[in-house]
């Protein structure tokens, strides 16, 4: 019985999400299809020739999947945490909170939400990458586990950024200060071996880095670091999250009085 | 049965405030129950516990038996709520809004465009069913909030101030529509400001102030308890010097009205006799204040006191 509510309720919050950023599209797919076609052109085409060969391919191949993961990344945090704090700031969260539906099936609805953006402007991007190179991928199963392990971190991200948030400028706050420089040493340009040793080793505690290079080895078949490792990481990092988002919800941090 | 029951309810806020000292309250199946208090009695602190919106610091709430915090499942799916503040997605169509909640509560979303129809058309919004909620008035979207909270077909619904800032003529189609699903058998709880409206609808109350509850009884007997009316005489013909009317209170605001304050003992009839004695003829008459206002003011009164 309680199962059947919690499936319609979390398909009720899924429909409603995909069906916000859908909506607003030109706000949410369009752009990063833009200013990935810029990367490219910039990037890719006017710089990456005389950049030459990385990791034995062009350098717009070889930045292609960074540039895609780059806007799973970003996309699935935002889709979350403007969302969810747009839901605080409307009050409309109470519509779910006086529900009953427990924590985790809110949780889940949001990620889906976040997953299915990530995984939309992903797609849009390839498309994209597809006119200025030439993609194959080499590794079905990680290319797919890696897009979707990824949108589910940064969903998560977005949640726990979107509870804490009083205001809409906090919700800039992180991927300006933290996510967007983190993503950019992340390996989405170049590899770590260019970098001195000193370097390499503090990149290596950048998480981004093995999301970016876990997805180029499943198109590529090249990594830095090794495949195994970040699938580790990265789920050891969804667990954290997931936990805390739980306790953040469960205690009604920033939702209830 | 037992709709709600509420055992020592303790609220004290993070700043210190203690919103609620300890409140019990019980309103049986098929009631139409007003909670009644000044603002920051603990109305709506009451409401944000049975809501699950607000956390307690202690006490016990069980909806038809169910315990809030043990089933919270069962107890949450008998409940349906009308915020005070409107607090639905401006950006999503009526129909939307109305639909989702459903989903919320397990209603599958054919099951809930089938009875968002009913709700919509029996409170005027089918015609805006797809306009965006922010173009409603603000009379329409307390309709969509009834509308969604009707949604799931709740046992006990819980209205915290829904007919505030509606016009007169849209507020009396809301206590009909109300009437009418409470005829159905569904429970209501209401706070309002409007005392004439907890008057007009409801069977049962209790009255908060200062996080206790000051009175809980039925309308009727509490309404028996109001010692004396005041009310106030429009006359055809000016008062060219103070009338004599022995026995009973009164005073003259000016010149065309006459105010009297007549106790239970008293009737009317003594009292228009002492009119005529004095050759004043009465054009109107009508209360000062509402009943139900008149003894709300004198128990907060000796409340405070």
């Amino acid at each position: 019985m309680n199962r059947k509510v919690y499936l319609t309720a979390y398909n009720t919050i899924v429909i409603k999400e995909v069906g916000r950023f859908l909506r607003i599209w030109v706000q949410t797919i369009i752009p990063p299809a833009i200013s990935m076609s810029l990367y490219f052109v910039i990037f890719g085409n006017l710089i990456g020739p005389r950049i030459g060969q990385m990791s034995g391919f062009t350098y717009v191949e070889y930045i292609a999947p960074g540039l895609i993961m780059m806007s799973i990344i970003n996309n699935s945090y935002a889709n979350v945490v403007s969302s969810f704090f747009g839901a605080k700031f409307q009050r409309h969260i109470e519509e779910m909170l006086v529900a009953p539906i427990p924590n985790f099936v809110i949780l889940g609805g949001y990620i889906t939400g976040g997953i299915a953006r990530g995984v939309a402007v992903g797609i849009v991007v390839t498309v994209v990458a597809l006119f200025f190179t030439k993609l194959h991928i080499t590794h079905h199963i990680i290319v797919v586990s890696i897009v979707i392990m990824t949108s589910i971190l940064f969903s998560l991200g977005g949640i726990i950024n979107g509870i804490f948030a009083k205001k809409f400028d906090d919700i800039s706050i992180i991927p300006t200060f933290i996510l967007t420089p983190l993503i950019y040493l992340g390996g989405v340009f170049y590899s770590i071996d260019l970098l001195p040793e000193f370097w390499q080793s503090v990149s290596r505690f950048n998480p981004i880095l093995y999301m970016v290079n876990a997805f180029r080895y499943g198109l590529l078949g090249v990594s830095d670091i090794n495949i195994i490792l970040a699938f580790i990481i990265i789920a050891v990092f969804i667990v954290i999250l997931f936990c805390i988002s739980l306790y953040l919800l469960d205690t009604g941090k920033g939702i209830k009085n | 049965m037992k709709a709600l029951e509420i055992n020592n309810l303790k609220k004290t806020y993070a700043n210190g405030v203690q919103a609620l000292k300890g409140i019990d309250l019980e309103v049986s199946e098929g009631d139409f129950f007003a909670l009644l208090g000044p603002n920051g009695a603990g109305k709506s602190t009451t409401i944000g516990i049975i809501t699950s919106l607000v956390k307690k610091s202690g006490g016990k709430v069980f909806v038809y038996g169910y315990d809030l915090d043990t089933h919270t499942v069962a107890a949450k799916s008998l409940i349906g709520i009308v915020p005070q503040e409107i607090n639905f997605s401006q950006f999503e169509s009526c129909m939307e809004i109305v639909v989702n909640q459903g989903g919320y509560y397990g209603v599958t979303r054919k099951l809930a465009r089938k009875r968002a129809e009913k709700y919509l058309r029996q409170l005027g919004l089918w015609e805006k069913r797809n306009d965006p909620s922010r173009t409603l008035s603000g009379g329409l979207k307390r309709r969509l909030m009834i509308a969604r909270a009707l949604i799931h077909e709740p046992k006990l619904l819980i209205l915290d101030e829904p007919t505030a800032g509606v016009d007169v003529e849209l507020r009396r189609s809301m206590w009909q529509f109300l009437k009418d699903i409470n005829r159905q058998g569904t429970t209501i709880v209401l706070t309002t400001h409007y005392l004439e409206e907890a008057e007009n609808l409801c069977k049962n109350i209790a009255i908060i102030d200062l996080g206790n509850i000051i009175e809980n009884t039925s309308m009727k007997y509490l309404l028996s308890k109001l010692n004396s009316e005041t009310f106030l005489f429009d006359l055809k013909v000016p008062l060219e010097k103070k009338p004599l009317l022995p026995d009973f209170n009164f005073t003259v605001p000016d010149t065309m009205t006459i105010e009297v304050e007549i106790r239970r003992d008293q009737n009317l009839n003594e009292l228009f006799n002492a009119f005529s004695k004095e050759g004043i003829h009465i054009s109107s008459m009508r209360n000062k204040h509402n009943r139900l206002e008149e003894l709300f003011i004198r128990l907060l009164n000796k409340n405070n006191s």
